[in-house]
């Protein structure tokens, strides 16, 4: 089990803000010490990507990262989205109040990971911050397509970060991802609580097709099966070969 | 029926109109009351912030620590529930909105203490026995109703209660993940509640009026001052060493919005000090 703490300097390079993985100290502000062990730093093997044109998110700590971020960015789009269209717009400011908040956690959290990513690896090694989506199934005027919608994001979401977990080789980056996924887990519950008020079912919020009821255990996917799952929102094609 | 109202109430007249014994409550929780959780956790989690100790102990141990600490406050979270359920103070609310609830919560957690007590037996570890648990706090609350402080009163604080006990329980799964590194069955398992927690922590804030994520160190209109230590340090806004404030601009990046995108730890000791207040 790996230890260490995620360290930052404080240079600011190209509007960059660098997370180091460091096991040493930094001295003084704007001065950035080279990382002692050489373990700090994993290197990536080769891509194994028969396709040299599609980027593929690599292993370990690099290809979780790169999977949240791509995971984060398609919630931020489609938030931004929501936010933008008419159905928002005319809520109730209960409902307006909501995706309001989510879409400022889902943005935060995507500029998080490409802050994160471009700090401790090379630029060619990070997924693209423009990643192109596709909401044509979602009608951004209608209640019920935008919730839907939501709910299902946020329990995915839910279930990659549980699954995702044991792929995370740094504890600090677990304990980030556990940060992240029980927002994400306190979103899913929110959109499902007005959606089940609508429908009378008070008990939507943790419903028994997230939770588990004999085990009271919530979802857990690998990337493999998520990505497969949100594939028809992501036009910008990429692989996972080095994730299970 | 306005909440906050019932809660004010109790906060600032119900209680102190009982004299010392809130406060005697409070100044004791600290020492007492870790102590009582702490004996119930018989890998103290004391042990593992203590880096010298933590460096020579086996990944196991501490791994079979952090199932214990989940198993008290699981143990703390179904016995609660199930009081509530059948205290009939749910009731309260009129609509059944509140039971309901309660009883998907309540069947979640019972299902956790029979995880993890499964669990602990797999690996040919003893699960720790369920404490005896006291909700009133040594009298400073009463929320099945037991000692006559009327069901308004006592729903208000069923709620606050739920609302603590779930946000503790958030933050100290979270800070245990860690030592289940390693070990890829209990690390997702362990993960697959604490999204549970988080669930019914959101709708039992929301039930309150709450949002359900939480700003900065607010443990929200009505809460008893007792809560605050459920939601100190949730003010952090540097995630990996970077303040995520400066990220970019507008209104994802405002520190209200920067706290409430990532739900903070609690160490082991932390949450045993909080769950001791309800251990005898």
């Amino acid at each position: 089990m790996k230890n260490k703490k995620i360290k930052v300097e404080a240079i600011n390079n190209n509007r960059r803000r660098f997370l180091k993985m460091s096991g040493i100290a930094l001295a003084g502000s704007g001065v950035l010490l080279a990382c002692s062990n050489d373990d700090d730093f994993t290197p990536v093997d080769p891509d194994p990507d028969p396709d040299p044109n599609t980027f593929d998110l690599g292993g370990g700590d690099l290809g979780v990262l790169n999977y949240a971020y791509a995971l984060e960015q398609l919630e931020a789009e489609f938030y931004t989205r929501v936010v933008n269209g008419s159905y928002w717009n005319g809520a109730a400011s209960e409902e307006k109040q909501i995706l309001q908040d989510l879409y400022n956690h889902e943005v935060n959290h995507r500029e998080f990971f490409k802050a994160a990513l471009n700090a401790n690896f090379d630029a060619d090694l990070v997924l693209p911050e423009s990643l192109e989506f596709n909401f044509e199934s979602v009608d951004f005027s209608n209640r019920n397509s935008v919730l839907e919608t939501a709910q299902l994001l946020e329990d995915t979401g839910v279930k990659a970060y549980n699954g995702a977990g044991k792929i995370i080789e740094t504890a600090a980056y677990l304990v980030i991802a556990g940060k992240i996924v029980s927002v994400e887990a306190r979103h899913a519950a929110a959109i499902r609580s007005i959606r089940g008020n609508d429908m009378g079912d008070f008990k939507l919020f943790a419903g028994d097709d997230a939770v588990d009821p004999n085990t009271g255990l919530d979802g857990a996917e690998d990337p493999s099966v998520i990505i497969n799952a949100a594939g028809g929102f992501i036009v910008t094609p990429f692989t996972a070969n080095q994730l299970p | 029926m306005n909440i906050i109202k019932f809660l004010d109430e109790f906060t600032s007249e119900n209680l102190s109109n009982k004299g010392s014994s809130r406060r005697d409550a409070l100044s004791t929780f600290s020492s007492l009351g870790k102590k009582a959780a702490l004996a119930a956790v018989p890998f103290g989690m004391a042990t593992v912030t203590n880096k010298a100790k933590a460096a020579t102990m086996f990944q196991s141990t501490e791994a079979v620590g952090a199932l214990q600490l989940a198993l008290t406050l699981e143990y703390l979270e179904a016995s609660f529930y199930l009081q509530a359920l059948n205290s009939n103070v749910l009731d309260e609310d009129g609509t059944g909105k509140a039971n309901a609830i309660y009883e998907q919560i309540s069947l979640h957690e019972s299902a956790h203490v029979t995880l993890l007590q499964d669990t602990l037996v797999s690996l040919g570890e003893t699960p720790v026995d369920e404490p005896t648990f006291d909700f009133t706090a040594g009298g400073s609350f009463d929320p099945f109703n037991e000692n006559g402080t009327g069901q308004a009163t006592a729903y208000a604080q069923l709620l606050a209660l739920a609302q603590a006990f779930e946000d503790t329980g958030v933050r100290a799964y979270k800070g245990q993940a860690g030592a289940l590194m390693g070990n890829d069955a209990l690390l997702t398992a362990a993960l697959q509640i604490h999204s549970v927690e988080a669930r019914h922590a959101s709708e039992i804030r929301r039930l309150r009026g709450l949002q359900g994520w939480i700003t900065g160190n607010e443990r929200g209109a009505g809460m008893p001052a007792d809560t605050q230590a459920v939601y100190n340090g949730e003010e952090n806004i540097i995630q990996g060493g970077v303040d995520v404030t400066t990220l970019g601009s507008g209104s994802p990046f405002t520190v209200d919005s920067s706290t409430e995108a990532y739900d903070e730890t609690l160490t082991g000791d932390e949450a045993s000090t909080i769950a001791g207040l309800f251990i005898v």
